[in-house]
């Protein structure tokens, strides 16, 4: 690329660049996870030694707190009941917004611009703004105090969105395949259950790996929609404990972050379909 | 299509038996559609229609609303100097975040690039707050802004520097907002960061190698390829950034409650306040609805004049 002589100097000066820009990189890592390194750190001290020396590592970690917390049945509650909003959620979003995505993407028929065009006025609703008018409805309907109304107003609020994005992947399978599965005696819903779905595998990841970790991480429509303390979710639980035992933090640290474990678990196992899902998502809306 | 239409009918006598091929299709495209359009309608369409209604009365939640007020809600919104607080604080983030978050995550995505060794490290590491909740953001920086220097590690920093005193970083009314600012920035950096380097990907290395061949430096490489080719990506990240910076709530709620006197309020806090703490339905059920409208011209303004995406009119 460059001629023998300039090669050096480049390289030199290639390499100091590397060298400021490994030095950045790190300090924003380290930036990162200073508040989660401090709540971990909290967590593993008694009270006593949090309250001494807050900033050194827990040596020797006494792991109390956290026992404390998983021996306790009210964490195990929520962890359920999360589990549920999120496998509720998930599943109604993935089917609802498919079959919709794909109407939109493979059918013809007239009013379709129009409906689409009402389903994406949906992204201009989010929920934080709207939550008071659904929290009188969900009251209408006598379904406050339910999960599964917490179900319906996540998956609600969760459609605009991913039927953009199934939908720009659906457009985006040739048509030619349709064409020869009709040929071959496929009813649309055969083409769509058998072929689109099978094929939409890495679309569908995405959308679903989005929406487990919106739902898991919800705590507005819970918030709202939720008293009995059986039916707490985890960020509900969370801040409801934050609230009741505020004084001993090393117990409120232990379990804000034994709550952030299924998420990052979750995120380092399907970081890939998550970020596909967030660019497509960004993109498309 | 035609042809395949054709060729439907011929193979499939199944349906055919009791049902035209057109009725079939429709009825395919009606239940189909079905399930998301009784969703969108029963729970975001009809609550905000009748949110609208409610906003006409003054209605403490008790029975049915009766006691009509015309536009005396949205006047007293328009009025309350803690609205005000709460629309110059949304404009405050805004500022902030395009002139200090947006920047910062462009830079980052530059500096991880397309080639860096460990630039799939960088990505999952700068990406992860975004996927932690809310409430344990709030919780974890809540302890780091501990005004006692002995709780909290920000406080324990800044007196290492001779001469300063400790803040209390939440509880001052000039602190409130820039820390608050903080906390999101730290949540959302990589959001952006993930977007800027989607958009980074596409721009073809070859059109950076020749303006480098030209003699273009660092700089100018910049200014003149790279922020100009990523065009669209920064449009849709100052659209998002704008949209969630008017609907921030949980990070607010959880840390100051608004406070200290209303410093830290937002349109969202506000809303909560009167809707669900004081149960105001019809007062709330207007400041929703004023909330909405602004995030509703701001979308479709910024949609129809700065950016036209692919999804409006259909293709």
């Amino acid at each position: 690329m460059t001629s023998l002589v300039a090669r050096p100097k480049i390289n030199l000066r290639k390499y100091s660049s590397r060298i400021v820009q490994y030095a950045v990189l790190s300090l924003i890592v380290i930036v990162v996870f200073v508040p989660i390194v401090m709540l971990v750190f909290s967590a593993l001290k008694t009270r006593g030694e949090a309250m001494t020396n807050p900033y050194t590592p827990p040596i020797p970690p006494r792991w109390d707190n956290y026992l404390n917390i998983l021996r306790a049945p009210n964490f195990w509650t929520m962890l359920k009941n999360s589990l549920i909003v999120m496998a509720g959620t998930t599943t109604s979003v993935v089917l609802v917004c498919s079959l919709a995505a794909f109407v939109f993407a493979r059918m013809k028929f007239r009013s379709k611009d129009l409906l689409f065009n009402i389903l994406t006025l949906g992204l201009m609703f989010p929920i934080n703004i709207a939550i008071l008018p659904v929290y009188l409805l969900i009251r209408d309907l006598k379904l406050p105090d339910t999960l599964i109304g917490v179900m319906f107003v996540q998956t609600a609020f969760a459609l605009s969105g991913n039927i953009m994005i199934l939908r720009g992947f659906f457009l985006s399978i040739p048509m030619e395949l349709e064409d020869a599965s009709y040929i071959d005696g496929c009813t649309a819903f055969d083409f769509f259950w058998r072929i689109l779905m099978p094929m939409a595998r890495p679309a569908l990841a995405a959308v679903a790996a989005l929406t487990m970790i919106a739902s898991w991480n919800d705590l507005l429509v819970p918030l709202v929609l939720i008293n009995k303390e059986t039916l707490w979710t985890l960020p509900l639980g969370t801040m409801q404990f934050q609230g009741q035992y505020g004084m001993d933090i090393s117990l409120v640290n232990a379990f804000v972050s034994l709550s952030a474990v299924p998420t990052l678990l979750f995120y380092f196992f399907a970081e890939r379909q998550i970020v596909a899902g967030m660019t497509a998502g960004a993109i498309k809306g | 299509m035609a042809s395949a239409d054709t060729r439907g009918i011929a193979r499939n006598p199944r349906r055919t038996s009791f049902l035209s091929h057109k009725a079939w299709k429709n009825l395919t495209i009606f239940l189909f559609l079905l399930p998301a359009f009784v969703l969108f309608f029963l729970f975001i369409v009809y609550p905000i229609t009748k949110s609208v209604y409610f906003s006409f009365f003054s209605w403490k939640g008790f029975g049915d609303p009766t006691d009509f007020v015309g536009l005396e809600n949205f006047q007293q919104i328009l009025k309350d100097k803690i609205f005000h607080r709460a629309i110059i604080n949304g404009l405050l983030i805004i500022g902030l975040s395009l002139s200090v978050q947006l920047p910062l995550s462009l830079g980052l995505a530059i500096m991880v690039g397309r080639d860096l060794p460990g630039r799939a490290f960088f990505r999952m590491i700068f990406f992860m707050p975004y996927v932690i909740s809310e409430v344990i953001t709030a919780i974890a920086f809540m302890g780091l802004y501990n005004p006692d220097p002995t709780r909290g590690l920000f406080n324990a920093i800044l007196i290492l520097i001779p001469g300063v005193k400790a803040q209390a970083w939440l509880g001052n009314m000039q602190l409130v907002m820039p820390s608050l600012f903080v906390v999101l920035t730290w949540k959302y950096f990589g959001l952006h960061m993930l977007l800027f380097l989607a958009g980074l990907q596409g721009i073809p290395i070859e059109v950076e190698e020749a303006a480098r061949i030209d003699g273009a430096n660092g700089l100018q490489l910049l200014r003149y390829i790279t922020i100009p080719m990523l065009g669209s990506t920064i449009r849709t990240s100052v659209y998002l950034s704008i949209l969630g910076s008017l609907q921030q709530f949980i990070l607010v709620w959880i840390m100051t409650k608004g406070g200290p006197v209303n410093a830290s309020e937002v349109m969202a806090t506000y809303m909560y306040r009167f809707g669900f703490v004081r149960f105001w339905y019809g007062y709330g059920s207007a400041v929703a609805i004023v909330m909405l409208l602004i995030s509703l011209v701001f979308s479709i303004g910024y949609l129809r004049i700065i950016r036209q995406p692919e999804y409006l009119g259909g293709e």
